[in-house]
């Protein structure tokens, strides 16, 4: 164990200095050795990551601090990592599926000039750094460091293509969404600080059962609130369908893999104080099934093809908070993991599926691509497959995990939480068959041009699959194989194992067998209503879906217009009559006055004498009547 | 006899000069009030020096005889300053045939 510590620091270095070599020599660097770079330093983070997580395997759970990061008064913030079994899931899941991603990358960023290229590969190492940081930190401190710096990476690559306006206002709208909650986030550190008097992940957990039971809902109240812009939960999930501005691969990396589960993360993290706080529980639960739902509706009348993988994105996020209010947490790990697979599998599909298109992203213009793309086709099945849970792909299994607790916990919940799954069946296998099905409906241009991409693409599009195929089995539910839920095992040094057994065993498999079933009705419903593709004007409630609920539009008039109005009222009026008011009238009142006292100075002796000789009434005056 | 009657006096003095400063044209007449505030003043010092150490030391002559030697300085002073002002106010009448302060007030020009 002592050499994991001594080495463990370079698995977040690494890629900081991919970063730093590709973003100072961007200009003098070719582009294959930036990509062989920025590709190496992350697949060097893997491979150190596979170590640490054999390492850790047993149920070790240690701390390595390195130096003082703050040291003022009582606040000590040492520079720690903290490296159990959850911390090391998250670092296999960051840098593999990262790796993966850059790989993708060299050929999808093919025809960006080298500078950009390079600006390209640096953000992204910068980001695989801040996320790394984010969950090997020890104390909250550290993970603010992460948490800020995937914010920013996430701004600089959602407004990678800085000269559309649109895309920049995206990212504006990510950044300060994510402020938003980052704001809570800060002052639950505040809160947590003058409570516990330390920001240790181990001395505030083994405090929290000596706080207050309001301190510790509004502390986790606020660490929500924080987790809810970073994780795309209502009320700050917008961003994340505009962050697809990006590049498809960063959507796939930020959006899908990593960043959104920053807040998901965190709330696992603080699985202790969680725990104590059966309120915010619930809010948890409740906003997650909220999300999920919504999110899940809007998706179905999307036709951009990577709007409608960002809605289920925030939906299946949706359920992993679900999952975690519940406190069903290692079935919400096993949700994060699944979903990044499968997830990071269709956006990188779709990717294709845009690169072969020459840039489209409408479904509506696209159809029949299957002959052409047979590989991103299959792949993409796949992806679908396993997002809806069928069986045995992975997402059967997490997801069943997650419905299975809410089913011990609430029936209503179950059912809405069912009643979501189906949708996400039904959006997902409209996009497909709209993609793939039917006949082509772009221009003739576009289809002398489709072809698959290049290998590079086409690899990373079948790891990801066998991925999202094989994945679930670590979490195989005892119903099917005794110690089969390897998954819970390994987390259980860090994670309270949930309650398994509140169900028997036969209610499980109906169950299980209900879910698919009914996914597999609705998938031949869609296939039924989507196999050949009409024009239909939406009304009604279509429009509002489409619309996305107006959510947009809420917000801008009830927060960013009455801003930017008492912005406007501030520059127009404000500034104008107040401030330069004040400025000019100090001027013109010394030019006034010094105008009116001129006048004194008549050059009339008298006028002298009078003065003079009234002043010194006045001296007289005063010394002799009014001091005391 | 007591100092209030110097005081009252020399009080009534300073203020005609004063109101003759203010009400007067004629730089004649501006000198002769300076110098009845002159004096008025004056006669305050005289008059506090003798009574001043009048008690304690009645006999000899040279005690408390400061404040008179003031009043020579300041005649010698004023002789001087009439000297030069009647000189300056001879010069005015040469150049504009006039004694009337109001005239001077272009000098601001």
């Amino acid at each position: 164990m002592q050499n994991v510590l001594q080495i463990v620091w370079l698995i977040p270095f690494l890629p900081l200095i991919g970063f730093l070599i590709n973003g100072l020599f961007r200009k003098q660097l070719s582009k294959s050795l930036i990509a062989i770079i920025a590709c190496t330093t992350v697949l060097a983070s893997f491979v150190l990551s596979i170590w640490v997580f054999l390492q850790v395997k047993g149920g070790n759970s240690h701390v390595a601090e390195y130096f003082n990061l703050i040291s003022a008064g009582s606040l000590k913030v040492p520079f720690a990592f903290q490296i159990d079994a959850l911390s090391s899931l998250f670092l296999l899941i960051i840098t593999g599926i990262g790796f993966i991603i850059h790989v993708y990358s060299t050929s999808y960023m093919k025809e960006e000039t080298r500078e950009h290229y390079g600006r390209y590969f640096s953000y992204l190492n910068l980001f695989v750094f801040s996320m790394l940081l984010l969950v090997m930190g020890a104390n909250y401190v550290i993970m603010y460091l992460g948490w800020e710096g995937v914010a920013l990476c996430s701004y600089l690559l959602i407004g990678y293509w800085f000269k559309n306006t649109e895309f920049s206002k995206a990212a504006n709208k990510a950044f300060i969404m994510n402020r938003i909650g980052d704001l809570a986030f800060l002052l639950a550190l505040f809160w947590i600080f003058s409570k516990t008097g330390s920001l240790n992940f181990d001395v505030v957990f083994s405090k929290g059962p000596l706080l207050d039971s309001s301190d510790i809902t509004i502390i986790t109240l606020l660490l929500f609130f924080g987790a809810t812009a970073k994780s795309a939960q209502i009320p700050l999930y917008t961003w994340l369908p505009d962050a697809m501005a990006g590049p498809t691969p960063v959507s796939a990396l930020i959006h899908a893999a990593t960043m959104v589960n920053a807040g998901i993360y965190m709330i696992t993290r603080s699985e202790a104080l969680y725990s104590l706080a059966p309120v915010t529980q619930n809010v948890v639960a409740i906003t997650g099934l909220a999300t999920a739902i919504l999110a899940a509706t809007i998706a179905l009348k999307q036709n951009d093809i990577k709007k409608v993988l960002a809605y289920s994105t925030v939906s299946q996020l949706g359920y992993i908070f679900l999952a975690l209010g519940l406190g069903a947490y290692t079935a919400g790990i096993f949700h994060v993991m699944t979903h990044a697979f499968f997830k990071a599998l269709l956006f990188l599909a779709a990717g294709s599926v845009i690169h072969a298109m020459g840039g489209e992203q409408d479904i509506r213009k696209m159809g029949g691509l299957k002959g052409k793309l047979k590989i991103t086709y299959i792949t993409f099945v796949v992806g679908c497959l396993a997002i809806s849970g069928i069986p045995p792909f992975s997402g059967f299994f997490s997801k069943d995990a997650i419905l299975l607790s809410a089913f011990e916990h609430n029936k209503v919940l179950y059912v809405l939480a069912l009643f979501g799954a189906l949708l996400t069946a039904y959006y997902m296998f409209r996009l497909l068959f709209l993609t793939f099905n039917g006949s082509f409906r772009g221009t003739q241009e576009q289809k002398d041009h489709l072809h698959e991409g290049p290998a590079t693409m086409t690899l990373s599009l079948i790891v990801l699959a066998i991925l999202s195929f094989a994945g679930g089995f670590i979490g195989i539910p005892e119903v099917f194989a005794t110690g089969g839920d390897k998954l819970s095992e390994f987390l259980s040094p860090v994670v309270p194992v949930f309650r398994e057994g509140a169900v028997s065993h036969s209610t499980e498999i109906i169950l299980m067998v209900l879910t698919a079933v009914l996914v597999i009705v609705v998938i031949v419903m869609a296939w039924l209503r989507f196999r050949k593709y009409q024009q239909v004007e939406e009304k009604g409630i279509g429009k509002f879906l489409e619309n996305k609920w107006y959510v947009d539009e809420l917000y801008d008039n009830v927060i960013v217009n009455p801003l930017s109005r008492f912005g406007d009222f501030l520059k127009n009026v404000f500034d104008r009559s107040v401030v330069d008011g004040l400025v000019n009238g100090v001027g013109r009142l010394v030019n006034y006055g010094s105008r009116q006292i001129r006048l004194l100075q008549s050059g009339q002796v008298t006028g002298y004498v009078l003065l003079m000789v009234l002043s010194m009434l006045l001296i007289f005056v005063v010394q002799f009547f009014l001091r005391k | 006899m007591p100092v209030n009657y110097y005081i009252f006096l020399s009080l009534a003095l300073f203020a005609i000069g004063i109101v003759g400063v203010l009400v007067r044209r004629n730089a004649i007449v501006f000198f002769m009030c300076i110098e009845i505030m002159l004096n008025a003043v004056n006669l305050l010092l005289v008059a506090f020096s003798k009574m001043h150490h009048a008690n304690q030391a009645a006999g000899l002559a040279n005690v408390g005889i400061d404040g008179q030697l003031f009043v020579f300085f300041i005649m010698v002073v004023a002789a001087a300053e009439v000297s030069v002002g009647l000189a300056i106010i001879v010069m005015l009448f040469r150049n504009v045939h006039s004694v009337n302060v109001n005239f001077l007030n272009r000098l601001k020009h």
